[in-house]
């Protein structure tokens, strides 16, 4: 039993944790959306605009709360934006959404030089530091699993739980699951789905940007340009993969912060694989995902599908 | 639900009018439903009924008019409008959420239950005991997509009644059902009325709207062309006042001659992208100078079958053979240069190009031949020939060839459908729901040719959901039910009761 308390094996479990985090966030958010009917591809750039608004906020504030209270508030307003087409003109949300997040990768670049220059040396902030639990940070496994982590880890955990509760148990979450199955009926039945759906994908927006942020002021304390680096994309997958439900996407989402800790441990052993690949090994797992579960099992029926109001 | 059996409020609408653009859907319609009472709006396909329900439901507004409930007037701006005058809808196609329990229906955006989180246990108990006060059978704990159709309309009554009405719109309520479902309908519906309820019962069809309702508003061209007691009347004179004169539908006469097989299906299986099983072990035949139609209640298979026929989609078992030659899973063309021709159930997604011309629309199955194209290049002189004669022969009402199809009536545009098919002078003819929605001259125009077909010794598949039409026309009739044949009945042996017992899926 002398590996259960190898230190590489604790970092390991912690790091595989702590980079599930962003895509479980941005997952998580994604679940709103797409179980009210929209299919939100734009979470990669709400993600990027969390990530830069919470650090730029973090550097001139240094407040870390309020960083990632802005994140928040821009994610939202993003998604927002996203749904007055998605939703409001009724647009390809897929194109919508890929063209949203080649905005926003554009709009954090520049401002970020606006705000710093473009010299070399990059602007840092002192990010969340993990709260100490003492000697249960010393436990073998659950020690770097549970106890070696910053308050956002925390929240974002407690964010999983809440967003079962408002999905499965909640008036608000069958009222969602409704507009995104038959959103006619739910008219019917006197629901306003624009307004759900509005609500929805601006939630999806504010926890993708919470997941941004954490990129920023929890795990680095730097931003650089392109930070997500396609985690938007890789939350669509373990959406997938995690069939729409909280606990599914945070087992998926700890599962490909396995597969990235183990491409950056992986890096450090004279292996023989070029560097490259390994980097791969995530987004390479994201195919694999989608190649072997249908996209279409288990999805929401009205997903992706304008709804019109009065229509039909 | 005490409010029920208080005086219930009864509906009056006067002089509506709702038009969409230049169409008229309703002009000038005026009809009073009173408290226990059962009242029929009767009228075809496109008369208006439809519209109607939907300005009662709030989901559309009328430009003119009024609607007065227990002598108020009122304006339905919206469906929570709608439910608080206690107003209940049941929509053709129902309006429930099938991943969700019956309990999460009926909860959703109800505010006696939005609280954080609703106690659907209790809500499920009070559902089921409304239930069985009316004889209306739910289980509140089942996933609604999960019941049968006639038990998922029996949620939709319940629905309708949980949330207090005390005027029940039925539309169309048993365009889905089988004839002994529906016979399991009306006496609900007459404890309801009995009860104090107002019911309006939309239909197209004549028997039920004399079984079931106490006054009749007929409704044609969106206009009221007559006001009845049901009592007082006989079907011959409402079915006037629906045509508008003496229209007899066609019904086939003589004794079958049937030649050789034209279409064999053997033992065809087939399962959809979502991995349902569709068809089980389909096998019927159609012999040159025979109609055979396939009968059952709405999507139990008989749009599978007859796309895996003309080779739309791929069924994973079994064979069909066109007047002897296999045929099974090769491509539409090679169908259509076999003698196939195909009138598909649903116009708009499968049938028309909506905004080509009506000569495109005409030649579009034969577009790339040599009869209508040279080296690539279309002619233009023998296609708009080609239409013209179309148009004379199959008497398509239009202002000229080149309008888009889409602008066309129903009747006519699917009077390009069937010439198009026809055109080809087809051995065999795969019809699919060939009169839907069409009036009633259309509807015998259509019924007509497919008879002529026969006459001309063509082999005719027809498939429908409406028994009468098969009555009339078919030399035999093949049952669906889930995908398979439950029975198969010769023209001398046809009876209501015995296919209804089929449709329901009581094998012979």
């Amino acid at each position: 039993m002398e590996f259960l308390a190898d230190p590489v094996l604790a970092g390991f479990i912690a790091a595989s944790v702590r980079l599930s985090i962003p895509i479980l966030l941005a997952a998580l958010g994604g679940m709103f959306a797409e179980k009210s009917g929209v299919l939100n591809i734009g979470l990669e750039g709400m993600m990027l605009i969390g990530c830069f608004t919470g650090f730029i906020t973090v550097h001139w504030s240094g407040n870390l709360w309020l960083g990632a209270g802005v994140a928040v508030l821009i994610g939202a307003i993003a998604g927002l934006g996203l749904a007055f087409y998605a939703v409001t003109l009724r647009s390809n949300q897929v194109v919508v959404g890929i063209a949203f997040n080649l905005l926003m990768l554009g709009v954090s670049a520049y401002f970020f030089r606006l705000a710093f220059g473009s010299g070399t040396a990059s602007p840092r902030i002192t990010p969340f530091a993990p709260i100490d639990f003492g000697p249960l940070g010393e436990i073998p496994i659950l020690g770097p699993l549970l106890f070696q982590h910053d308050p956002l880890t925390y929240l974002s955990l407690a964010l999983v739980v809440g967003g079962w509760l408002v999905m499965q148990r909640s008036t608000i979450g069958l009222s969602i699951k409704a507009v995104g199955e038959h959103p006619e009926a739910a008219e019917t039945l006197g629901l306003d789905p624009i307004a759900i759906r509005y609500a929805a994908v601006a939630v999806s927006g504010a926890l993708a940007g919470l997941g941004g942020a954490f990129l920023s002021i929890s795990a680095t304390g730097v931003f650089l340009d392109n930070m997500t680096a396609g985690r938007g994309y890789i939350a669509l997958a373990i959406l997938i993969l995690g069939r729409r439900h909280p606990f599914g996407v945070l087992v998926a989402a700890l599962l490909f912060g396995a597969a990235e800790a183990l491409q950056l441990r992986a890096q450090l052993l004279p292996s023989g694989v070029p560097l490259q690949f390994l980097i791969m090994l995530p987004y390479v797992l994201t195919i694999v995902v989608l190649a072997v579960s249908s996209t279409r099992s288990g999805a929401p029926a009205a997903l992706g599908q304008p709804y019109e109001k009065g229509g039909g | 639900m005490s409010q029920l059996n208080e005086a219930a409020a009864a509906v009056a609408r006067r002089n509506i009018r709702v038009a969409f653009g230049p169409v008229v859907a309703n002009d000038d319609v005026s009809f009073a439903v009173e408290p226990g009472e059962i009242h029929a709006l009767l009228g075809e396909n496109g008369a208006g009924k439809t519209t109607l329900m939907r300005a009662l439901a709030g989901l559309l507004q009328p430009q003119a008019g009024s609607i007065e409930i227990g002598g108020q007037p009122v304006v339905i701006d919206g469906p929570l409008e709608a439910r608080r005058l206690g107003i209940g809808m049941v929509h053709q196609h129902f309006m429930l959420v099938p991943t969700l329990t019956v309990a999460e229906n009926i909860a959703l955006g109800l505010r006696e239950v939005r609280t954080w989180f609703p106690r659907l246990d209790q809500l499920a108990d009070e559902i089921d005991a409304l239930g069985a006060r009316y004889g209306l059978a739910v289980n509140a704990r089942a996933l609604a997509g999960e019941l049968s159709v006639a038990s998922q309309q029996r949620v939709e009554i319940v629905k309708a009644l949980y949330r207090g009405a005390k005027i029940l719109v039925l539309d169309e309520p048993t365009a889905v059902l089988t004839p002994q479902e529906a016979a399991a309908l009306f006496p609900v519906l007459r404890s309801l009325a009995a009860a104090g309820t107002a019911i309006v019962f939309i239909s197209h069809k004549l028997n039920e709207v004399m079984a079931v309702t106490d006054r009749i508003t007929v409704l044609r061209r969106g206009k009221v062309a007559g006001s009845l007691r049901t009592a007082e009347t006989e079907p011959r004179e409402i079915a006037r006042l629906m045509v508008g004169g003496e229209v007899t539908l066609p019904q086939l006469e003589g004794m079958p001659t049937p030649g050789r097989p034209l279409l064999e299906v053997d033992r065809l299986g087939l399962t959809d992208a979502r991995g349902v099983r569709r068809l089980e072990a389909v096998s019927l035949s159609v012999g040159a100078g025979e109609i055979v139609a396939v009968a059952g209640v709405d999507g139990n298979g008989q749009q599978e079958l007859a796309e895996a026929i003309v080779g739309l989609q791929r069924p994973d078992t079994g064979r069909v053979l066109i007047d002897g030659v296999e045929m099974t899973n090769r491509p539409v063309a090679e169908g259509i240069a076999a003698g196939l021709a195909h009138i598909p159930e649903d116009r708009h997604r499968t049938a028309i190009f909506e905004r080509m011309s009506v000569t495109d629309n005409a030649v579009a199955e034969e577009a790339g031949r040599p009869r209508f194209a040279r080296w690539g290049m279309r002619r233009r002189g023998e296609t708009q020939a080609f239409a013209a004669q179309l148009v004379a022969d199959y008497d398509v009402r239009l202002g000229s060839v080149e309008q888009a199809i889409g602008s066309l009536s129903g009747g006519n545009q699917q009077k390009v459908v069937l010439g198009r098919a026809l055109s080809r002078d087809p051995r065999l003819l795969v019809a699919v729901q060939p009169t839907r929605g069409l009036d009633i001259g259309a509807t015998a125009f259509l019924q007509s040719q497919l008879l002529q077909r026969r006459a001309a010794g063509a082999a005719v598949l027809l498939i429908s959901t409406e028994l009468d039409e098969v009555l009339a026309l078919a030399d035999r009739i093949v049952v669906l039910f889930k995908g398979r044949v439950t029975g198969v009945v010769a023209r001398a042996d046809f009876s209501v009761e015995q296919l209804g017992l089929l449709m329901a899926g009581r094998t012979a």
